[in-house]
């Protein structure tokens, strides 16, 4: 069994998503996160847990509090996947119209 | 020669989504085959320097193409992709995922779909992937592909300035 959570899986949550804007604008406690909430106190503890184990959000001790902070280069990883996968996909099809353009020449 | 041709990426982080659409200066019928065919797959599949070499290929819904990325030093990565709907020119759908040479899968994989559509003869191709992740991501650039890109753009570069 695979345990490692991916950070596509922590954004497809509309609660998670949610969690991310808060926390982007300031750090949070998770009694404040959860204020912000419908849903109980445990199912939002449990998102933040999604969102650290993905390494979307850090958590910082201050005093007695825990504050939640965005991890923002882990966020950058997201961006940098999506260009990456742009990337192959280009220099395939790039690939694609030279053999086109010799099955148009063999064609005639 | 490529620069009118549409090339067009967006994605949809949250619902894990990447629409792709590409126009290719070749009918309908060529295009389809490119997609379709192994002989011809093989010609493209792989970004340079890596090669691909299909071992199976039986397009059919239900049926599969076995297939390796093969590195310029021998190393061979397997995939697996099982077509799950077939409409002749038109449309296709398949399962895409990496698997061992045994061809035992590294599931879930990603979904794609394919749609083909010819005007003035330029074939547009519609691709909607889900699912591709992260970790999927992370094996095809341990693979060393980000090395093979930056060649791979010279090596055209130099094909066409020489014609």
């Amino acid at each position: 069994m695979k345990t490692r959570r991916d950070v596509f899986q922590a954004i497809a949550d509309p609660t998670r998503r949610a969690i991310l804007l808060l926390i982007a604008a300031q750090a949070m406690t998770p009694n404040a996160i959860a204020e912000e909430f419908n849903s109980s106190r445990q199912a939002v503890s449990k998102h933040i847990q999604i969102l650290t184990e993905c390494e979307l959000v850090k958590q910082e001790q201050k005093g007695r509090e825990i504050y939640y902070h965005i991890n923002a280069p882990k966020m950058n990883e997201v961006d940098k996947w999506i260009e990456k996968f742009r990337t192959i996909l280009e220099t395939q099809f790039n690939q694609l119209d030279k053999v086109l353009l010799t099955m148009k020449k063999n064609k005639k | 020669m490529k620069t009118s041709l549409l090339f067009d990426f967006n994605v949809d982080k949250a619902a894990k989504t990447v629409f792709v659409t590409r126009e290719f200066n070749a009918g309908l019928s060529l295009v389809w085959d490119a997609f379709t065919k192994q002989e011809i797959l093989d010609k493209w599949w792989a970004p340079k320097p890596y090669a691909s070499k299909t071992k199976v290929m039986d397009f059919k819904v239900g049926g599969r193409r076995f297939y390796a990325m093969v590195s310029p030093d021998g190393q061979e990565f397997w995939s697996v992709q099982k077509y799950t709907s077939i409409s002749p020119k038109t449309n296709f759908r398949m399962l895409n995922a990496f698997a061992d040479k045994d061809e035992k899968p590294d599931l879930p994989g990603s979904d794609w779909d394919i749609t083909f559509s010819e005007q003035n003869g330029i074939t547009k191709v519609s691709i909607v992937i889900k699912n591709e992740s992260l970790a999927r991501m992370e094996k095809m650039i341990e693979m060393g592909f980000r090395e093979g890109f930056s060649s791979c753009l010279q090596q055209m570069e130099d094909l066409l300035s020489t014609k």
